[in-house]
């Protein structure tokens, strides 16, 4: 299988991750077709042989990124949010119960590396290498990103309720 | 007990990324910390429900716009010797003949083209509003006479939305653009699966009495564009690709001359 029909076979992977990162399903193609569009524009810079799909999401994470610039304070008003809901009682109904929406709530950077390691199963060496950062900064995120959700979905981790009925 | 614990330790056990041995080791520290076992419990709950939720989405359809990003082949020989300014004459002539009819081929074949305006402004409008959700358009296609007649009496000429129910494409509706010498009408047409192309239909340019039939590629914006009777026509979309859109530039041509 050459490069092009590989990208295309990674493309319902890419796809799963960017709607786990942006929970919007035309926001998340929208960010896909941006990768894409992208990577068929650089794929002459990529090494043979190396890991395809670590590329592939370098180049999403890289058009990601591009994107978030100019919505930073967006972010932050978030995280401020977070600790709000974090510090209600459990029983508060305005806590978030939703698993997607609690991973939504995350800082940007702690969700993209536990969705790499989670869903992509990548080693934390290739997440280190996909998104750029030291591998120490991975596991730093990672534990975060985690007690966050822990936090937020406390007494509901062990419910079935946790799982959103379609 | 020797075994000490960090995080990074508590994250592999969690990503099911530890050695036997030293798996067998964590374990019985967990036992001695119920309270810590307890939590790496549920963080493995959350992780197994977070891939269940996700799951799903590697078995849904891709949509048509994801895969048609993919560029297409190389160009013939013929075409690649060729300069990109050869290339579109050569098209234009192409696509001309295709349809049978008749062409202004520029004298100085081969030097470069001026961009085309025309095409330009089309490209801009089309990805102005082609992603438009919620008001793709100012009037809907549910008041075509009212839309087709406000249209005309602005833009000064008589106008028709032609139909593209042939090629699976139904008029979604129309606005009025600024332009210039004068106001600009656009229709906007979408077929089942969403894509969308736009017809942008502009007031005579000055001193461009005709032009050929051709094609450009404005960013990521397929166009086929032509003056006819010093009325220019742009058909423009980026989600469908240059040979289908030859074919709905034909059929909305030859419905604009019958």
């Amino acid at each position: 299988m050459g490069e092009p029909e590989q990208i295309v076979a990674l493309i319902p992977r890419l796809r799963r991750y960017a709607r786990a990162l942006l929970g919007d399903r035309a926001a998340a193609d929208d960010l896909v077709q941006d990768t894409l569009e992208r990577a068929w524009l650089k794929l002459h810079l990529y090494q043979s042989g190396t890991n395809l799909r670590a590329w592939l999401f370098t180049v999403m994470h890289n058009a990601h990124v591009n994107r978030l610039r100019g919505r930073r304070e967006e972010e932050s008003l978030d995280e401020s949010m977070y600790e709000l809901v974090a510090s209600q009682p459990a029983t508060d109904g305005l806590l978030i119960r939703d698993l997607d929406r609690a991973v939504r709530s995350l800082p940007d950077e702690q969700r993209e590396v536990l969705l790499l390691v989670v869903l992509e199963d990548m080693s934390y060496e290739q997440t280190a290498q996909t998104l750029g950062i030291p591998i120490g900064t991975v596991m730093s995120r990672l534990s975060r990103a985690r007690e966050k959700l822990r936090l937020i979905l406390s007494g509901q981790a062990a419910s079935p309720r946790l799982q959103r009925v379609k | 007990m020797e075994f000490s614990i960090d995080e990074s330790a508590i994250q592999a056990y969690v990503d099911g990324r530890m050695e036997a041995a030293e798996r067998a080791d964590f374990e019985r520290w967990l036992v001695e910390h119920p309270a810590e076992a307890e939590r790496v419990a549920a963080l493995r709950q959350i992780m197994d429900a977070l891939r269940r939720e996700y799951e799903p989405v590697l078995d849904e359809a891709i949509p048509e716009a994801l895969l048609t990003t993919r560029p297409r082949p190389r160009a013939p020989a013929w075409a690649k010797a060729a300069s990109w300014a050869g290339l579109g004459v050569a098209l234009g002539a192409a696509i001309g003949a295709a349809i049978g009819w008749r062409l202004h081929v520029p004298a100085h074949e081969g030097a470069a083209l001026p961009r085309s305006p025309l095409a330009h402004y089309a490209a801009i409008a089309h990805t102005t509003y082609s992603p438009e959700v919620r008001h793709p358009v100012e009037v809907g296609a549910d008041q075509e006479a009212h839309l087709v007649a406000w249209l005309s009496k602005r833009v000064g000429f008589p106008l028709r939305a032609p139909n593209l129910d042939k090629e699976q494409f139904s008029l979604v509706g129309g606005r009025l653009l600024p332009g210039e010498p004068g106001p600009v009408a656009h229709f906007m047409y979408q077929c089942s699966n969403g894509r969308r192309v736009t017809l942008y239909i502009a007031p005579p340019p000055a001193g461009n009495a005709e032009t050929a039939f051709r094609y450009t590629r404005e960013g990521k914006v397929n166009v086929f564009y032509w003056v006819d009777k010093r009325i220019g026509y742009a058909l423009s979309s980026v989600d469908v690709e240059r040979e289908e859109l030859l074919g709905l530039a034909n059929d909305v041509y030859k419905q604009l001359n019958p």
